[in-house]
């Protein structure tokens, strides 16, 4: 039955920019920091203050929306959203609405083999709010105002996808595109990039939309996939109950996995934008957004393209290492230090992502530096370590960036490539094992593997493998 | 010495000249605001230790030859409206009624930097809602010159001080006539500069595309000197200007000779008292003798101006004002159950009257449903009134006109009617409409003694020809006192 119904989903996408300093004043906008450490009497809204536009983030904006292939509005402006909450300080939002910095543009997706264009409506600044703390012990709230003034913007699509996985291929585009812009780093679980799903179901050939609802509060790529599978299911059986599907805002709660209404359109605020009178309009010239478009650097498709060509590793490779800015760079500035693209992208698209998996992290939480990386390569390539060792060093070099050729030396990992030891120890393994000897003598390949391991343990792992394995052959012939 | 009675460059020179220590001249405002303030109440707090303290070190920089201006240690009266970083600043609200700032404004800060000794903050009416000084949290201001009056208002308090003798000069802020009509209310010269002339930085805003601040004082080579000293461009305001042309004393020149000056026929119609018309034409005569030339002409959209300017002011102002809520500063209701209903009473109890009557009409205009029909059309009026302006500017050096249609209304009769208080406001609105300058100055009394004040309108950046005829005025006509407390002490010298 579900099959005669398609889905229609718009996002509402917030991304914040990764400007040092707050759209609207000089405070820093770093993650963390004590409660209020970062406020002014502008992020906090104290009565005479002023804000001034941080020109970055008109940038950063700019940049966005060119590479969505938006138009820029050359005179554009901020409005302020009136609304009552204790996280914003001055109980409007400075945002736009009337002249957003960009409109009408489209990012291309994939979802398996086809190609799609999900059509952007529009992209605006604005400023985040404050963060309310409840105190459960003391029964009261409180306010943190770091938060508020960090710039974002918001980029509203059009209602062009179709399912989870499209939804999703749309968010990892976007997050590409501002990440490789420098513009945002885009971590879900940080909420430095949120969406908001507006969701709408209808029978498969039919015209018109059915009612929406949006859902807020999703935090991650799970929680929005199996947001749009739930909402999809409630609007469906709202339907075949022959009830009707009512336009609200829902939140969803990951841990339930249900989202529950908030307001209905009816309880919606009224905000009363109205032009920012204490900001002047923003002129864009045509030379700025020349100067912008120039400074643009190489996307993902341009990388792609060259990584085959002047990398040599195959195309599996640079999709995989192009997949986020902080890899894709990471793997040039490696190249660049030890010119071994194939080990490079071997070291990054396993080792690396194994620990990322498994660690609950993202590449743009990657802390160890190319220099080591390609110092680890070098060590591994000279058989100065084995590949086992390498890869426990490597562990090392991932979780605290230490430098691998003090670490084996203080360590003492170097592979033993001394024969005289390694024949002394070969023989007293076959002198130990007559019936792996016998059997090897026989014919068993896989016997000689054991005498290997005996030797590889005796040595601590340190052995050179290659060797020992010459040697066995060599002496049992 | 009467210090009390002299010009702040008057003071200033004595000052320089050490015949007078700044110790000395502030103590003559204490002494005067003792004498007077409880009948006047032109102040919401004064800051008589610290003013004394401030005056020693001004003092010093003084001897030392680090401050030279005309403005050192002269005394000075702000709005409560704009910023003092550690004394109260109440914008005459209860709401306000414990909020201290963290910084000044940066017209004080500039008028600090000159040597200036601020004594105190001035009332208004609240949040600068009104035109009578009654609407403050803090009492009414009464008129120097007739204690039954108001001052006008907002900047009533500020007006009322320096006509008083309490202080020579004042900081006011007029968003829709709030220096120039209490001006004129009170014999004294007050001048609202072009839009984005004098930061806006640390002034509590009511409808901030019109608010600009400015001085009121007792003579036109005050003002000139003030607003040289406070007018900057600001890096902490986006709507301040940079200019090159604010060194307004040069304007300060006796000659009006080819100056073309428009009297918009419009204005001197239905409404305006005869008693005021009488001496405003009377001195334009005296401009016209001094060599200018006077025409009148149609400015048009006048009665457009009121309403237009009561939708975007509020609008504004509803949104200004949504920050004073209880939660970071200022007044908190006592009793509440949760969030909303602390955000209610909070407001309920902490605004009065006007303020909420305005709140609402702002927040009405902005409604969805409304927008278009209210605010945008005010927008377009304005952009209108604006060019109507640029029209007459082409033909005219400036405007002459009234500074309001009769002289201070008694106390008490004017809030009961708000319509016809904002009827009153109908020459000075156009003027922060369309982001001019406008100078006040006193031209003669009505036959109960109450001032009278012409205004000039000038075009955006051209304050120096509104001071350049105002000084001329002046220099043409002999005055006699700034108010009854002048005018009692030039009776007992007589009679001594």
């Amino acid at each position: 039955m579900s099959r005669q119904y398609e889905t229609v989903i718009g996002l509402e996408v917030h991304v914040e920019l990764a400007t040092k300093t707050k759209i609207f004043c000089g405070c820093s906008t770093a993650f963390g920091g004590a409660p209020n450490t970062h406020t002014c009497p502008v992020c906090t809204g104290m009565p005479g203050s002023l804000p001034v536009l941080n020109k970055k983030v008109v940038e950063y904006a700019m940049a966005v929306g060119l590479a969505t292939n938006c138009k820029i509005t050359q005179v554009c402006k901020f409005d302020r959203k009136n609304y009552f909450y204790p996280d914003n300080p001055q109980n409007y939002q400075i945002s736009q609405l009337y002249l957003p910095i960009a409109r009408d543009g489209y990012v291309e997706i994939e979802v398996g083999e086809q190609k799609k264009k999900v059509r952007i409506h529009e992209m605006h600044m604005e400023e985040d709010a404050g963060k309310l703390i409840h105190d459960e012990w003391e029964d009261c709230s409180l306010v943190d105002y770091n938060r508020s003034g960090v710039p974002l913007i918001e980029i509203v699509s059009e209602p062009d996808m179709r399912s989870a996985d499209e939804v999703i291929a749309y968010l990892e585009k976007l997050r590409m595109i501002c990440q490789y812009l420098g513009a945002s780093d885009c971590k879900l679980q940080e909420g430095s990039m949120r969406a908001d799903v507006n969701l709408s179901i209808r029978k498969v050939g039919a015209s018109e939309f059915g009612t929406r609802t949006e859902m807020k509060n999703l935090n991650s790529f799970k929680a929005i996939t199996h947001a749009i599978e739930g909402e999809r299911q409630r609007q469906i059986e709202l339907i075949e109950e022959g009830k009707k599907v009512i336009q609200e805002t829902r939140r969803w709660d990951d841990n339930k996995e249900y989202s529950y209404a908030m307001r209905s359109k009816e309880d919606a605020q009224d905000y009363r934008y109205f032009p920012e009178p204490d900001l002047v309009p923003i002129v864009i010239s045509d030379e700025w957004i020349q100067k912008i478009k120039d400074q643009q650097p190489e996307l993902r498709n341009e990388k792609l393209a060259r990584y085959e060509k002047d990398y040599d590793i195959p195309r599996y490779d640079a999709e995989i290492i192009t997949g986020t800015k902080k890899m894709a760079d990471l793997f040039e500035a490696t190249c660049a230090i030890c010119n071994k693209p194939k080990k490079v992208s071997n070291w990054l698209m396993v080792e690396t992502m194994r620990l990322l998996n498994e660690n609950g992290q993202e590449p743009a939480d990657i802390k160890f530096s190319p220099e080591n990386l390609a110092k680890l390569i070098e060590l591994a390539d000279a058989g100065t370590i084995n590949s086992s060792v390498a890869k426990e060093v490597f562990e090392k070099v991932f979780a605290e960036d230490v430098d691998p050729e003090k670490y084996v030396e203080d360590h003492g990992l170097k592979t033993v490539n001394d024969e005289g030891a390694l024949r002394t120890l070969a023989e007293e393994v076959i002198a130990k094992n007559p019936k792996a000897v016998e059997d090897f003598k026989g014919g068993k390949e896989k016997a000689l593997g054991a005498l290997v391991g005996q030797i590889m343990k005796a040595m601590k792992g340190k052995a050179n493998p290659g060797m020992v394995n010459e040697l066995l052959r060599e002496m049992l012939k | 010495m009467d210090l009390k009675s002299l010009t702040a460059v008057e003071l200033g020179k004595k000052i320089q000249a050490k015949e007078v220590t700044v110790k000395e001249a502030v103590e003559a405002c204490f002494t005067q605001i003792d004498k007077v303030e409880k009948e006047v109440n032109s102040f919401v707090s004064l800051q008589k230790e610290a003013a004394l303290k401030r005056a020693e070190e001004v003092q010093k920089l003084i001897d030392d030859g680090t401050l030279t201006g005309p403005l050192a240690g002269v005394p000075v009266a702000i709005k409560d409206n704009m910023c003092t970083e550690g004394v109260t600043t109440t914008c005459s609200s209860k709401i306000l009624s414990n909020f201290v700032p963290t910084f000044s404004a940066e017209a004080v800060l500039n008028l600090e930097k000159a040597g200036a000794v601020v004594i105190g903050k001035t009332n208004m009416d609240e949040f600068a809602m009104g035109s009578t000084t009654e609407t403050s949290y803090y009492g009414e201001t009464k008129n120097p010159w007739n204690l039954e009056h108001v001052p006008g208002g907002s900047s009533g308090g500020s007006c009322a001080a320096v006509a008083a003798l309490e202080v020579p000069y004042a900081l006011g802020s007029d968003t829709g006539g709030s220096i120039r009509q209490p001006s004129s209310y009170c014999g004294i010269v007050g001048i609202k500069p072009t839009y984005g002339t004098v930061s806006r930085y640390g002034l509590i805003a009511y409808g901030s595309s019109l608010d600009q601040i400015g001085p009121v004082a007792r003579d036109v080579t005050d003002c000139a000197t003030v607003l040289e000293t406070i007018a900057s461009h600001d890096a902490k305001d986006s709507t301040s200007v940079e200019r090159q042309d604010t060194d307004f004393t040069s304007a300060l020149v006796n000659d009006v000779k080819g100056m073309k000056i428009g009297i918009p026929k419009d204005y001197f119609g239905e409404g305006l008292d005869e008693e005021v018309k009488k001496p405003i034409l009377e001195a334009a005569e005296v401009l016209k003798n001094a060599g200018a030339e006077i025409e009148e002409f149609d400015l048009g959209l006048v009665k457009y101006a009121i309403p237009a300017y009561y939708v975007i002011a509020s609008a504004e102002a509803s949104s200004n004002l949504s920050r004073f809520d209880g939660v970071k500063y200022g007044y908190r209701t006592k009793d509440y159950e949760e969030l909303h209903q602390m955000y209610k009473k909070t407001r309920s109890e902490g605004f009065g009257p006007e303020v909420k009557r305005r709140i609402m009409l702002g927040s009405f205009v902005l409604s969805s449903g409304y927008y278009d029909a209210y605010y945008l059309k005010a927008l377009r009026t304005k952009a209108l009134i604006k060019k109507a302006f640029d029209s007459a500017f082409a033909k005219y050096d400036m405007i002459l006109a009234p500074a309001a249609p009769t002289t201070a209304p008694k106390l008490g009769s004017s809030l009961s009617d708000p319509i016809k208080m904002y009827l009153g406001d109908i020459y000075t609105i156009s003027v922060n409409l369309a982001g001019l300058p406008g100078i006040s100055i006193p031209v003669g009394q009505d036959a109960k003694g109450l001032p009278v004040g012409m205004q000039l309108i000038g075009d955006c950046f051209q304050e120096k020809k509104l001071f350049q005829a105002a000084y001329t005025y002046e220099c043409l006509t002999e005055k006699k006192w700034v108010s009854m407390y002048d005018k009692t002490e030039a009776a007992g010298k007589e009679e001594a």
